[in-house]
């Protein structure tokens, strides 16, 4: 027979253990919801079953010249130097945007030349490169 | 010169540091009680040289001495004196310096300060708080040198990053540092405890007042932190949940946690090893997340240029760390005893370390899941800010119910006579939070329940301090500031996030724009030569429409020569009821400026609700200092 003791420590380990199972898998849960995936220009054309309408991140560098701005957004081109998207932004840009530099944008795709911003990300130092747009740069730049 | 003097100095240190570890051990077997005086004054040649050390290196910024390349890299002469002291630690070499002497500070007040307890414990921290020091000098000398020289000697330096040219960021990483090398100290006194056998109560009271600076320290730092990405940032908010945001939370969560069961452990001499694991993993997390953030392994709107090199040997010595934390902490574990009553305070402050490690393991989750992602299937995501917000803010709801009646109840069991205090307060919550509701605007029912806690939490709060100027027990002041404070960050981060107002749109010179209220007109652009930088300032006239206020806004464009760079500077327009905030921007050097508008309600109290939070803690120690 059980004691009374160690029965109330065997249901005070249970509901930890129900606990700690129940927040792991909560915040799994809210994780695999909210995870943005990041796509060069070229897997966003290549890849058959790139999601539209779903927030994602597209990196590269800012074309030169392609900076275009009006009433409503600005445009510009990003390119991995094989392929290009064209990127649509309403909203200020960050510190450290300019022509030939390195760009991460959040939003989603309307389709796959064609990607609707809502936020550019902003860099601390001028020499800084995302790791990501390094890769892509170095895989073509050869 | 000043290089062979730098590089001396941090030789002197080295070499100071093995005779330390050397003489300790030898103390450690001698019979007598007090410790011998070579050990005391070996320590204090070794602060007095590694402060020097610091100093050279402030000097060489302040005259601008290029020979240095650490110099020549983040300086330059036209810079204002105030940045080229702060370049010192602007930089990953000289803040790395900057680390270095913290331990090193720490390492010696500790030994003056804690004369009344257990020699063989001091002398064990002072061994493990001296193998930290060593493993840093190694890397700082071989890696990370700030005092490597460059010849021919150049003219001009390249400069420091503008951005970082700002006060808040200045004061931002020595504060922080204070706050994460700080932990370093109860890494090492955990150590120690744990060889010593220096357990228990007596344990706690060595190491409370070091646990309570790095904690008031930790959380300035991130304060200030977040108000320099306020201003400078340009986007308005204050908290991204940035991977190198996050790395700064991680320790802080540990260290939340360890100031509370480290009372538990002081009073009711049990959970020791629990206070051991938080102690360990404070520093621990604190290095992960300068590792993180200096190898470049994190992709961060904050992370600057990097070095993989310096990841790879951080992570090393931090497996040394760990694996020899873990081997100590198994192989002189003992069991304890638990025996908790549900209705006592030890119980509630388990509770906290709950939420907190609930907190620290989400966080970290978050923070680690895209790289391992990255390593095993080359698959490249980030993790928004919605996850965080998803999965921490509805926990913070029961943990401000707890904030308010946790330390109501008293040690070991106490009977609930405060029952109808509660009901009436969350009534009284209940209905504040229905009048906003009613009367400024609707939001979810999720947002209802975070007022009403965080309502209740200040109601709670309130009530208490009456009680400490009746009764003129000030010994509470310090936990009620806190919590009260908690209470009020979150009541204005959520009303800020409730009715903020947010606009963009762009503008030509000369037009004017109506949006919510607000007339915002583009009068014109003036420039204006500064010493290091070309600013082109926007001159804006906003007239609120319903109250017909007129008020000039000054964004302005900065264009810096060395290094080249632009950035933008908000202006912003603080009130007591809400912010105004513009920044205007200009990338493709035609007609339109890019133009965000924005209104933030009560910005300036979530600020200084933060600022109580941790003075708080400060008013604790200055308690402490009069008791004693």
């Amino acid at each position: 027979m059980l004691t009374k003791r160690v029965k109330k420590r065997i249901i005070f380990l249970i509901l930890i253990l129900l606990l700690s199972i129940l927040s792991v898998f909560f915040i799994l849960n809210s994780l695999k919801k909210n995870i943005l995936y990041f796509s060069s220009p070229t897997e966003i054309k290549q890849r058959e079953d790139i999601p539209f309408g779903k927030a994602m991140r597209v990196g590269g560098m800012v074309k030169k010249g392609s900076i275009t701005i009006n009433q409503k957004n600005i445009q510009f081109t990003v390119t991995d130097f094989e392929n290009e998207i064209l990127i649509s932004y309403s909203g200020s840009v960050p510190n450290l945007f300019a022509e030939g530099k390195g760009v991460v944008a959040e939003g989603k795709l309307s389709d796959k030349n064609f990607f609707i911003a809502s936020r550019i990300l902003a860099k601390h130092d001028e020499n800084y490169m995302p790791p990501e747009i390094k890769e892509i740069i170095k895989k073509n730049a050869k | 010169m000043l290089s062979n003097i730098g590089v001396a100095l941090l030789l002197l240190v080295l070499i100071l540091s093995f005779l330390i570890i050397y003489n300790s051990s030898l103390e450690l077997k001698t019979s007598s009680q007090s410790i011998r005086k070579n050990i005391y004054q070996l320590s204090l040649f070794q602060i007095t040289f590694t402060v020097l050390s610091f100093f050279t290196l402030i000097i060489g910024f302040i005259n601008s001495d290029f020979s240095l390349i650490n110099v020549y890299e983040n300086s330059h002469t036209a810079k204002p004196l105030f940045y080229k002291i702060a370049g010192t630690w602007g930089n990953h070499e000289g803040s790395l310096l900057l680390w270095v002497n913290i331990l090193v500070i720490f390492s010696y007040l500790f030994l003056i300060f804690n004369h009344t307890h257990n020699k063989k414990f001091r002398l064990y921290t002072l061994i493990f708080q001296n193998i930290l020091i060593l493993g840093f000098l190694f890397f700082l000398l071989l890696n990370s040198n700030p005092f490597n020289s460059i010849y021919p000697v150049p003219a001009e330096g390249l400069g420091l990053n503008p951005i970082l040219q700002d006060p808040a960021l200045a004061i931002h990483p020595p504060l922080l540092y204070v706050g994460f090398v700080g932990c370093s100290i109860y890494f090492s006194a955990a150590m120690a405890s744990l060889l010593s056998s220096y357990a228990g109560k007596l344990f706690a009271q060595s190491i409370k007042t070091w646990v309570k600076i790095s904690w008031c320290f930790q959380t300035l730092g991130i304060i200030v932190g977040s108000i320099w990405a306020y201003y400078e940032l340009g986007w308005g908010g204050f908290w991204f949940w940035d991977p190198v945001e996050n790395a700064s939370l991680l320790p802080w969560f540990a260290i939340t946690a360890l100031m509370h069961s480290l009372i538990v452990l002081e009073k009711r001499n049990t959970l020791y090893s629990w206070v051991i694991i938080l102690c360990l993993s404070t520093f621990i997390l604190s290095v992960t997340g300068t590792f993180l953030v200096r190898s470049g392994i994190l992709n961060s709107v904050h992370t600057f240029a990097s070095d993989p090199s310096r990841g790879i040997y951080i992570l090393s010595f931090l497996s040394f760390m760990i694996f020899s934390a873990l081997i100590i902490f198994f192989t002189k574990y003992k069991k304890e005893n638990y025996n908790f009553n549900l209705k006592s305070r030890e119980t509630f402050i388990l509770a906290n370390n709950w939420f907190m490690v609930f907190f620290l393991v989400t966080v970290l989750i978050g923070m680690l899941y895209p790289i391992f992602l990255d390593v095993l299937t080359n698959v490249k995501i980030s993790v928004g800010p919605p996850f965080f917000n998803i999965v921490i803010i509805p926990l913070a709801i029961p943990l401000m119910f707890l904030m308010a009646i946790g330390p109501k109840f008293s040690w070991i069991k106490s009977q609930n006579k405060f029952f109808y205090k509660i009901l009436f307060l969350i009534l009284g919550a209940i209905i504040i939070n229905l009048f906003i509701f009613y009367f400024f605007g609707k939001y979810s029912l999720l947002s209802n329940l975070i007022f009403i806690a965080a309502i209740f939490l200040i109601l709670y709060s309130l009530l208490d301090i009456k009680n400490i100027f009746n009764k003129k027990n000030k010994f509470k002041l310090p936990r009620v500031t806190s919590h009260l404070s908690f209470g009020f960050l979150v009541f204005f981060i959520g009303i800020n996030y409730q009715f903020s107002l947010e606009e963009d749109f762009n503008l030509k010179v000369g037009e004017i724009k109506e949006t919510n209220n607000y007339e915002i007109n583009f009068e014109e652009i003036k420039i204006k030569e500064n010493k290091n930088y070309k600013a082109v300032i926007g001159n804006f006239k906003l007239t609120n429409l319903k109250s017909n206020l007129v008020q000039y806004l000054n964004p302005e464009i900065r264009i810096y020569s060395n290094p080249e760079t632009l950035t933008y500077e908000a202006a912003i327009k603080t009130r007591v009821t809400s912010d105004l905030y513009l920044t205007m921007s200009n990338v493709s050097r035609s007609d339109y400026y890019n133009i965000k508008f924005q209104k933030k309600p009560f910005m300036i109290w979530i600020w200084i609700s933060a600022l109580m939070i941790s003075l708080g803690g400060f008013i604790q120690l200055i308690l402490k200092k009069n008791e004693n």
